[in-house]
């Protein structure tokens, strides 16, 4: 019976070396990121460099408009495409829902179709750009993410199990139409459900950097993700960024690799500190999206 | 008062039998379902009707509908390249090993985090290991780099130096990625699983559990005759949708992990990349929509497949 009560000292061990090898990359990001430029240089990142140097801030700091920029495209993106997104979602959830409702099980195939079958990149490509004409505006970043199947069958799923329908005949014959019902009933009475998908819908939006790979250009419309895409993968664009620092300051040399990581850790931050708060709504969107709708 | 409008209703229901009629009387419904339906039809149905551009010589300057009719040529192109067989192998390799890796580690780690009982501890496990799965590929870019930089990467200096060997120019090494990717990839995706299955786990009734122990059940007779056939059902339809993305690669993962090297191909391309990068570097739309078809038409047999066969065995665990 004891075994019930207490935890196996093994397991404890297992999993804190799991736990420790999923923290241990971000650590070594920080470190690096507030290393001094000359002990990453000669000694390469370490988990604990022997000196600490804010300079790779300060030099981010001095030329902050990019990263604000890119803040502001991705913080836009994500605020406009969740609150659309979720709009669509459980406006079409909500329709499905009903039992009555006569094109319910064709939508369903119309789901069920873009969840097993896609054109690929090159039409779909060819859509946004030759059809829409979106290339190099925000709308290319925020319409591709505005619809998912799966989100829209979780919420069907949501709303057919856990809204009595006599709630809604009762509305109705009150005299309430099928806007009233969905605006002031089913949305107030569905807030876990779209906390959980909008949480959802947050982090991939908040982390997509394939669209703006895809459709952007213009180095106003920089995603948070996308600068940072940028700043590891081109050299010459990490060194534009110092350089345009540099030259409002007096430090003699460029810390790039600090830079680098404290571009990623900028970016980390937020997610961090938010994190805690948002666990258990994930946990809980999992067990949702874990049931078959 | 309400009895007269019941009356009404009933009457309206009569009247509205034929189905021009019916549609109309749900007219706010479809007007509410519309937004989701014309965006499906902008992202998922106007790029099926694409399909047909894998049988065209793309121009931009004729047009798409003016470009040429060149039948099965750019097929027989993908397929003499010798690339097709290539990226096809190293999708299905990488997926499969993704998939058993994953699945055999999430379980066993949904195992283990349920044995927790203490609240504190338990809610520190789940968040840590899934906190990979919510940062962007970028950062995984970066994570990888930390380690991996030739120069000043940890690995090399930390490890190989120390241990006498030669440093390792990672991303000019393509034999070491498919290690690599995988652990990449587990890192990634695992602790996601195993609290899908965790919640599965928590969902099973203690009373089974509290039987088994009566009749003496040992803790690992419990994981293997109760735990691991009552999640049976997540397991399976995880796995179904799994092997019906089998030709989807993760094209985060082969991009941003391996810095878009061109070095380390001969092990890391994959469909989506091969066609990211005939689409928008090489800009050889031939290869790319023909290899793009390619994937779509094959995962679409896949998961029709996978599904009959699940089906098959039990109804209920099939995806439709």
């Amino acid at each position: 019976m004891s075994t019930q009560k207490r935890t196996h000292p093994l397991i404890i061990a297992v999993l804190s070396l799991f736990s420790l090898a999923c923290l241990i990359p971000f650590w070594l990001v920080l470190m690096i990121s507030i290393a001094d430029e000359k002990e990453v240089l000669k000694h390469g990142y370490s988990f604990w460099p022997q000196k600490f140097s804010f300079v790779a801030y300060q030099f981010l700091a001095q030329d902050a408009e990019k990263i604000l920029r890119a803040y502001g495209v991705s913080i836009f993106v994500t605020v406009v495409g969740v609150v659309v997104s979720l709009f669509v979602t459980s406006a079409m959830a909500f329709s499905m829902s009903r039992k009555d409702f006569p094109l319910r099980g064709a939508l369903s195939i119309y789901i069920l179709i873009t969840m097993l079958f896609s054109g690929g990149l090159l039409p779909w490509y060819l859509v946004y750009t030759r059809f829409l004409h979106v290339q190099d505006t925000l709308l290319a970043l925020i319409i591709p993410g505005l619809i998912g199947g799966f989100n829209v069958i979780i919420m069907r799923t949501f709303f057919t199990n856990s809204i009595p329908p006599s709630l809604i005949d009762s509305a109705q014959i009150d005299g309430a139409s099928e806007y009233r019902t969905y605006f002031s009933i089913i949305l107030p009475l569905s807030l876990p459900v779209l906390a959980t998908i909008g949480l959802f819908i947050t982090v991939s939006y908040w982390n997509d950097w394939f669209t703006s790979l895809v459709f952007i250009q213009n180095e106003k419309l920089f995603s948070l993700q996308y600068l940072l895409n940028k700043t590891l993968m081109n050299a010459s664009f990490l060194q534009s960024i110092a350089n345009k620092a540099y030259s409002t300051t007096a430090q003699v040399t460029q810390p790039l690799e600090s830079i680098r990581m404290a571009m990623a850790m900028i970016a980390i931050g937020p997610l961090v500190l938010v994190f805690p708060f948002l666990q258990k709504y994930f946990v809980k969107g999992l067990t949702v999206g874990a049931v078959k709708g | 008062m309400a009895s007269v409008e019941v009356l009404e209703a009933k009457a309206s229901i009569t009247r509205s039998k034929t189905r021009k009629g019916k549609l109309w009387k749900y007219r706010s419904l479809i007007i509410l379902a519309l937004p989701g339906i014309l965006l499906m039809l902008i992202n998922n149905y106007l790029p099926m009707f694409g399909i047909f551009l894998a049988f065209k010589d793309l121009n931009y300057t004729e047009g798409i509908w003016a470009s040429k009719w060149v039948g099965l040529d750019n097929f027989k192109f993908l397929f003499a390249s010798n690339d097709a067989w290539v990226i096809i192998r190293h999708t299905i390799f990488y997926n499969l090993a993704f998939l058993i890796i994953n699945t055999v580690l999430a379980i066993l780690l949904a195992i283990l985090l349920n044995e927790v009982k203490n609240k504190v501890m338990s809610k520190f496990f789940q968040s840590t290991v899934i906190l990979p799965n919510f940062i962007s590929m970028v950062i995984v870019g970066y994570l990888v780099y930390g380690f991996l930089n030739p120069d000043l990467g940890f690995v090399n200096k930390f490890i190989m130096e120390p241990m006498g060997w030669e440093p390792v120019n990672w991303y000019a090494t393509p034999e070491h990625w498919p290690y690599i990717l995988t652990i990449v990839n587990t890192w990634k995706n695992v602790g996601y699983a195993a609290v899908v299955y965790l919640a599965a786990i928590i969902g099973i009734d203690q009373e089974y559990y509290e039987a088994a122990v009566i009749d003496g059940a040992s803790r690992w007779k419990q994981m293997t005759n109760i735990t691991i056939p009552l999640i049976a059902p997540v397991i399976i339809i995880l796995t179904v949708l799994a092997i019906g993305r089998i030709f989807n690669a993760d094209f985060g993962l082969f991009y941003q992990a391996t810095m878009a090297s061109g070095m380390l191909k001969s092990t890391t391309d994959v469909i989506d990349t091969y066609v990211y990068n005939a689409l928008m570097v090489t800009g050889d739309t031939g290869l790319a929509s023909s290899a793009g078809l390619l994937q779509s038409v094959v995962g679409f047999i896949l998961v029709v497949s996978v599904n009959l066969i699940v089906r098959k065995f039990s109804k209920d665990n099939a995806l439709f």
